[in-house]
């Protein structure tokens, strides 16, 4: 890492996260001129689109490559206020919460008090889906049954493929014209929304140019004030390629990642999407742009990775958009989880990794940041030689980059009906997330609270903690003469509870399809401009909708307990369970620790437990899987907990795996923490028991002891672990390879650990970040050791 | 009809007991006492009764918690133990090793597993002290695809003053088994002020100049990880203060051995 990279490395490393008020006061202006009445919804947003780039403040960082920030500043992050308004009361907690926070200056305030506060309160999208859905629906979600993921964010989650690698935003609007020029007003119905929805489109193309070229004007200002010679002539270069993209398609290695910079600052300031935009399989569309560099002589292998690290350091510079309540709970972090894949496939299905991929990940072992996540695609078809420098980077212990089976994810987007160039072109993003890059629209619709629909059957129907009958009459538990009496009761409730689940997603949907639409981010995804349609409508090739189970270790552990403890060993009555958990073990620890340490746990390949996991993601699977949303597509489930486990478990009163009330739940599909002690074979074998390709996508949290990757047979019998956890088709695997020891050192020495990342769920945060339940939870699940 | 055995634990994921990815069994009873035992568990044939044992290893739906070290179990249940890790170990040329204690206490126990392995084309491994009658050797030997065969002091005395016997059996039978073929692993634990002194190296080196057909030398350094096992188990721990030896030491070791030819690792 040279000095420049050094320097940039701090600054994002010590800038201070805070909320802008910028866009939100732009959007407020725009809006409050009256513009928007007389157009269409899509024009107004295109406006609104073109109106914020216009005005927004330009900023230059000292020595960087690639310039643009989100807000005025790094790390200064706007607000989405026809989203979410935030009330005083929600920027007083961002400014002074202990872990995520916000600071939010007076000026702040005052602008959000008088201009944007009173415009946006009773227009914004939260509260027309609050104003819109069942009440059955907020007591389920105030019950902590399932989370929204569109209350506070737009729906997003999607991918870039190569196309701005082979097309400038004037190659777009060219598209766009003739798109509109092909409506067939006689025939189609709806081909005058369609001509709005094109004509917004080409406004927010238009609108890139500008702010490209505004950056153009400002670096050529700097430049002609600059007495550094070599600054001079690298603002010059700059300031002619802000010129040439995202206008032309780019020519030079560093035109592409300058261009799909702004694409990702446009995306992000449309709105703020959910799991934030990112480039994809960056190995793949850069590489023709490498190795073009490299035999031209214009760049070496060190300038190519100074760019890469100048284009990291931009990543780490947007924290995620600040969340609050429920939002803030299942997803407590400042990442935004852009995920760069790396290996995997070429479209013909041959070994695509290359010597760009290896360089790539030099770059992420060095520049050690928590943004951009990253991971590594391993098909059968990789070398090991990319798993073994994977794992050599996993091994430093921040977590990243993550591990998938690239022969899984094109297994199951084949299952939902993607074509097969499609499906190698595509990976995991978010988490773990599958989807076809660049032409899907593939939105996670909220978390699921699978131990919580146990405790309502439980309880007949009824929520202890909230007091009120959410769930149907299933029958008093004690009434229940066998376990698949009992399995048929918790089938019951969670199908009612997907189904309010759906209905809501489904009116959501619609609010966004009618209200708020992305006409930029349409531009980027296959087929909104071939078919008119915005993305948040149906324009995408594919829409899916994903529900994400939570808590599949804890629930499986849970029934397992009661088929052995109550049903097989009678060791217990059902009555005598139901008064242990309601005391929540108080006065029967021995009973507890019967539940947590001589009753069958999921992850030590069990089958006695694994056969109940099955049996839970079966009815999981079938209560959601192949139902219709609104765009043409289909709802899916995917398992995955972001940090939802600790804010599910915190609603969840004691359950009979020994789990005491409001502890976290187990998260991804890992075992209970602490729970698996055959080692992670046995994990591995457990969590291969349910069916991956029928998913899009699972999440599977490995803990290592840094010994087990010591030496070069550890690093080669890891490869051959995860080689074997592909071949029965898992889908993802991921390591935290740090000890208990060392977790604990940092909670009570936090000022010493402020550059400990670990691995949380699907993305790594710095541990000191984390809430002390998630820490407690990590460290947990980290390793234990056994006599 | 299964044989039953006795054995103190499953290690899967093991990665130093032999090639690739293995299911480590721990049979239970060791005619040795080293001073150095890193499984002083190990030692005593039966059960033991073990008040604040973690162990949990559950085997045929026994999920009760026996406060006890070792089990009595059958061959099969072991097997399907063995064999749950079956595509890990093709994934890796891994396979299962057998280790104690000293496995070949229990040579019919022994025997059984290994001809059941083999039935299902799982590879094998015995980890053995080499302390036994030589017929068990033969009995084994086609079952068995590796022998890792501890190697510790060549001086006698010493043997017996650190591990309670004598070496002329474990010497003899080492001779006789590397005739037979090449399936030997031999094992030298590195013993701080035991065995790592220049006489008893160069002992070693002569000793294992006149075998043939040996296939790998491993040097295993003393470790203290199993300091905890001796305070709860209240046996007594003969080197409480002893440290393990340096990297550089078993690296100018692993330069010493390679000067017979054959293959040097260190670690385990």
């Amino acid at each position: 890492m040279n000095e420049r990279i050094k320097k940039l490395r701090e600054q994002t490393l010590n800038a201070v996260p805070k909320l802008s008020h910028e866009r939100a006061k732009l959007l407020t202006e725009f809006y409050k001129t009256g513009k928007p009445e007389q157009t269409s919804i899509p024009a107004a947003r295109a406006l609104a689109f073109k109106y914020i780039l216009e005005n927004k403040t330009l900023c230059v960082n000292d020595g960087e490559l690639i310039v643009g920030e989100r807000g005025p500043e790094p790390k200064a992050t706007p607000s989405y206020p026809e989203l979410c308004v935030h009330s005083l009361k929600d920027l007083e907690i961002l400014h002074s919460r202990s872990k995520v926070w916000f600071k939010v200056n007076d000026e702040t305030k005052s602008v959000y008090e008088n201009e944007i506060i009173p415009f946006w309160e009773e227009r914004s999208i939260r509260n027309k889906i609050f104003n819109e859905v069942d009440d059955e629906w907020k007591e389920c979600y105030t019950a902590g049954i399932f989370t929204e993921f569109m209350e506070q964010r737009a729906p997003g989650h999607t991918v870039l493929d190569d196309k701005i690698y082979k097309k400038g935003m004037l190659d777009f609007i060219n598209d766009i014209k003739h798109s509109i020029a092909n409506l067939d007003f006689y025939n189609d119905q709806k081909a005058f929304e369609k001509r709005e929805e094109l004509r917004a489109m080409e406004i927010c193309a238009g609108a890139l140019i500008s702010y490209s070229n505004r950056y153009s004007n400002k670096l050529l200002e700097l430049a002609n004030v600059e007495i550094d010679k070599q600054r001079k002539d690298e603002l010059e270069t700059m300031a002619g390629i802000c010129k040439r993209v995202p206008a032309n398609s780019p020519q030079t290695f560093w035109e592409a990642l300058q261009y799909y910079w702004l694409v990702h600052l446009g995306v992000i300031t449309e709105l703020n999407t959910w799991d934030s935009f990112n480039p994809g399989r960056l190995d793949q569309h850069l590489y023709p742009f490498y190795k073009r560099d490299l035999e031209s002589g214009l760049l070496n292998e060190e300038g190519i990775k100074e760019l890469l690290q100048s284009f990291w350091i931009k990543f780490n510079n947007q924290p995620a958009p600040p969340k609050i309540g429920v939002t803030a709970a299942e997803s407590g972090t400042y990442t935004d989880f852009c995920l760069i894949n790396l290996g995997g496939v070429t479209p013909e299905g041959e070994d695509a990794a290359n010597d760009l991929t290896y360089v790539i990940l030099d770059v992420i072992e060095e520049m050690r940041l928590l943004q951009p996540s990253s991971m590594v695609q391993v098909s059968k078809k990789n070398p090991d030689r990319l798993l073994k420098r994977t794992m050599k980077i996993v091994k430093t212990g921040f977590g990243q980059p993550s591990i998938f089976n690239t022969d899984a994810i094109i297994q199951e987007m084949l299952r939902h009906g993607k074509s097969i160039i499609d499906a190698r072109c595509g990976g995991a993003s978010g988490c773990v997330e599958t989807g076809a890059f660049g032409k899907e629209a593939y939105i996670l619709t909220g978390y699921f609270n699978l131990a919580k629909v146990l405790e309502i059957t439980l309880n007949n129907g009824f929520d202890p903690r909230t007091k009120k009958q959410i769930g149907l009459l299933t029958g008093n538990p004690n009434s229940f003469s066998s376990f698949d009496e009992l399995m048929s009761a918790y089938e019951t409730q969670l199908n009612h509870f997907i189904n309010i689940k759906i209905k809501g997603n489904i009116i959501i949907e619609r609010i966004y399809a009618n209200y708020m639409p992305a006409p930029f981010m349409s531009i980027l995804i296959d087929d909104c401009i071939k078919k008119g349609i915005d993305y948040n409508a149906g324009g995408a090739r594919y829409n899916t909708s994903y529900i994400q189970g939570v808590g599949l270790g804890s629930i499986t552990d849970s029934l397992a307990s009661i088929k052995y403890n109550v049903f097989d060993k009678k060791k217990i009555t059902m009555s005598k369970l139901l008064e242990t958990l309601k005391e929540n073990f108080e006065k029967d620890k021995e009973l507890q620790n019967k539940f947590l340490f001589e009753t069958p746990k999921y992850g030590n390949d069990d089958d006695y437990a694994d056969d109940v996991t099955r049996q839970v993601f079966e009815i999981y699977f079938n209560a959601v899987d192949g139902r219709p949303n609104t765009k043409g597509g289909y709802f899916r489930i995917n398992l995955l907990p972001t940090t939802s486990h600790v804010y599910f478990g915190s609603v969840t009163g004691a359950t009979p795996d020994g789990r005491l009330a409001f502890e976290p739940l187990s998260e991804g599909i890992s075992p209970v923490q602490g729970s698996d002690v055959h080692g992670p074979t046995s994990v591995i074998k457990s969590a291969s028991k349910i069916d991956h390709l029928r998913t899009g996508g699972t999440l599977l949290n490995q803990k290592f002891t840094p010994q087990l990757l010591e030496t070069e047979v550890g690093i080669e019998r890891a490869v051959q672990l995860i080689r074997t956890y592909f071949k029965l088709d898992g889908h993802h695997i991921q390591f935290n390879v740090v000890t208990a020891d060392i977790l604990r050192e940092a909670q009570k020495h936090p000022e010493k650990y402020r550059d400990l990342i670990v691995r949380v769920a699907g993305y790594s945060d710095y541990f000191v970040d984390l809430s002390e339940a998630l820490q407690n939870e990590i460290i947990r699940r980290t390793e234990h050791s056994m006599l | 009809m299964s044989i039953k055995g006795y054995i103190f634990d499953i290690k899967k994921y093991s990665i130093n007991d032999g090639p690739g990815i293995r299911t480590t069994v721990f049979l239970k009873g060791c005619p040795l006492k080293c001073w150095w035992c890193h499984n002083p568990e190990s030692q005593r044939k039966l059960p033991e009764k073990f008040e604040e044992c973690t162990f949990r290893w559950h085997l045929s739906n026994d999920y009760e918690n026996k406060q006890r070290i070792g089990s009595e179990v059958t061959s099969e249940q072991v097997i399907t133990e063995i064999e749950k890790d079956v595509p890990f170990y093709e994934e890796s040329n891994g396979g299962a090793t057998f280790s104690g204690g000293e496995p070949m206490l229990q040579i019919n126990f022994l025997n059984e597993l290994l001809t059941l392995c083999k039935a299902k084309e799982i590879r094998t491994a015995v980890d053995t002290t080499g302390y036994t009658d030589f017929n068990n050797f033969e009995l084994i030997y086609n079952a068995t695809d590796l022998f890792l065969y501890d190697l510790k002091l060549i001086d006698d005395d010493l043997h017996i003053k650190y591990t309670g016997v004598s070496n002329k059996t474990i010497h003899h039978n080492l001779k006789l088994l590397t005739d037979l073929g090449n399936k030997v692993v031999l094992r030298i634990p590195i013993i701080p002020h035991v065995n790592n002194n220049g006489k008893n190296l160069d002992e070693m080196l002569k000793f294992i100049s006149s075998l043939k057909n040996i296939r790998e030398i491993n040097l295993l350094p003393y470790h203290k990880n199993a300091a905890a096992k001796y305070t709860k188990m209240k046996i007594e721990n003969k080197l409480p203060e002893l440290e393990p030896p340096s990297k550089e030491e078993m690296n100018l070791l692993k330069d010493f051995f390679e000067s017979t030819g054959i293959n040097v690792k260190t670690g385990g």
